[in-house]
């Protein structure tokens, strides 16, 4: 019997090897405004992509 | 750490240092929840006397859950431990003096008088005024020299009201485009606007020029025209939603939002989400609105509940809506599990005062748009650049581990340690934390978990 469904890719420690561009969204810039949070900005590094 | 959670009919487990999500069934729920306070046999023979009178499971199948939450730990994806403190500054210090985004506050001044507005009018507490195109010049290349080696870089344009100074805004946007190739920069401009001054002007530069526009309503009418009237008092409702749905259906209803703010006066905001799907508009953000506590209109501890519930039941919203065909997005609700942000951005809070920062009319710089008019937090000017360096690097120095109040909390890789602006403006320090907006943003972040894994388990 299958219990668990894991829904994530990858997990953050391996982010961490091409990670760091800086090329993503500043964080609240051109959106809400008022509460930060990162969790809806997209990555933008090609090399991060590839490890999807 | 783990946070378990059941939400939407969904048994979830996040696992906050890896970033896994799991969706699990109730076995596996209460397995987790015990496995790292009872050993194996009592763990299983705890769960069998719960379970086996269920069709179908027997001790055999709550051991090879067993087996299955140690090979997640194993693999790293469950109970992984937090090793990401001392990779907490390196972004930032790795780009130190870089820049990459600017909020141009293009016109301090508003054709609104909104009551509850945190810039005071458009004001931010100081004189009306407009930013000539001289300064708005001295910004871009400003940003430009000190941009490094990032290739994107984010313009908004701001105030007040940015279309009350719209030649500018045109001018600057011509200048930059001029320039943008030969020094191998792409410029993402972005306009956040009350709608007011909306024609087919602005409607054909929006979507020539701008990668998103932010449009600013509160939803249902009643609740629209409470604030957002003109200096006679008079609401504004009518006025702009014939213009925000004509400039939405131009830009094919892509890449905008219709942001509004929710306050005391109506925390079943969900309502006014409604009101907004109703006419038309699907890229959709809503706001706890930013007011000093105690304020009339400033959310109470009474409101929690209301609040909370409102999001629980836009995502029931969410996931009907899409069923039948008609989805819609919630800004809050965007999230990616099977990539989105890398640890470092993770980590490294939102960018203010480092490589975000906002510019007045008179070319002064704040670590952001919340802090301008604040005159301690002035960082510089565009043309001389940080002048004040300890501003700068109190900013530097804020991460998702520069707050004790954030180290045991599940959600802390999702906002990277909150708003630095609420945080100073709750506690009187950007290194507090806002812990009305705590409670709001977790509650999100088990929306936003919750519906995507939904979305991914459907399609499966």
């Amino acid at each position: 019997m299958k219990h668990i469904q894991t829904l994530t890719a990858r997990t953050l420690c391996e982010s961490a090897k091409n990670g760091g561009c800086g090329e993503c969204q500043t964080s609240c810039q051109s959106a809400c405004k008022t509460s930060c949070g990162i969790a809806n900005q997209q990555c933008e590094n090609k090399a991060q992509q590839e490890n999807k | 750490m783990i946070h378990r959670y059941q939400l939407g009919g969904m048994n979830m487990v996040v696992d906050t240092c890896s970033g896994s999500v799991h969706a699990v069934d109730e076995i596996a729920y209460e397995l987790i929840g015990l496995y790292e306070d009872m050993p194996r046999d009592e763990i299983i023979r705890a769960l069998g006397a719960r379970f086996c009178d269920q069709e179908g499971v027997t001790e055999k199948d709550i051991a090879e859950c067993y087996d299955q939450v140690t090979a997640l730990k194993e693999n790293g994806q469950l109970f992984a431990p937090d090793t990401f403190e001392p990779l907490a500054g390196e972004l930032k210090s790795r780009s130190a003096g870089i820049v990459k985004a600017l909020c141009l506050h293009v016109a301090h001044t508003c054709n609104l008088n909104c009551a509850y507005c945190f810039a005071s009018q458009g004001k931010y507490h100081g004189d009306r005024a407009l930013m000539t195109f001289e300064v708005g010049k001295q910004a871009l290349d400003f940003l430009i020299a000190h941009s490094g080696n990032r290739h994107n870089l984010e313009v908004d344009f701001f105030g007040g009201e940015p279309l009350m100074n719209f030649d500018v805004v045109k001018r600057l946007v011509a200048y930059a485009r001029s320039i943008e190739k030969q020094h191998n920069k792409n410029f993402r401009f972005t306009l956040t606007t009350n709608g007011v001054l909306i024609d087919d002007d602005v409607i054909d530069f929006a979507n020539r020029e701008c990668s998103n526009v932010v449009l600013s309503l509160d939803g249902r009418k009643e609740v629209h025209d409470r604030f957002r009237v003109d200096y006679a008092g008079k609401g504004s409702w009518d006025r702009i939603v014939p213009k925000f749905q004509r400039l939405v259906r131009a830009r094919g209803g892509k890449n905008y939002y219709m942001r509004g703010t929710f306050t005391h006066q109506n925390p079943d905001f969900l309502q006014d989400i409604q009101a907004m799907l109703d006419l038309g508009f699907t890229e959709l953000s809503m706001e706890p609105v930013v007011c000093a506590p105690g304020d009339e209109n400033a959310l109470t501890k009474e409101d929690l509940p209301t609040v909370l519930r409102q999001y629980e039941e836009l995502a029931e919203l969410m996931k009907k809506r899409r069923k039948e065909g008609r989805p819609f997005t919630f800004y809050h609700y965007m999230i990616d599990l099977k990539g989105g942000p890398c640890v470092y951005k993770r980590i490294s809070g939102c960018g203010s005062g480092t490589e975000y920062m906002a510019v007045t009319p008179w070319g002064d710089l704040y670590p952001c748009h919340q802090f301008v008019g604040e005159e301690q937090f002035r960082l510089g000017n565009v043309w001389e650049g940080v002048t004040n360096p300890a501003v700068q690097q109190e900013f530097a120095d804020c991460n998702v581990y520069a707050r004790p109040e954030c180290r045991d909390c599940w959600a802390k890789l999702y906002c990277s340690g909150g708003c630095a602006a609420n945080a100073y403006h709750a506690t009187g320090t950007v290194r507090g934390v806002y812990a009305y907006g705590c409670e709001l943003f977790r509650k999100r972040m088990e929306c936003a978990i919750m519906l995507e894994a939904f979305r991914l388990l459907d399609e499966a």
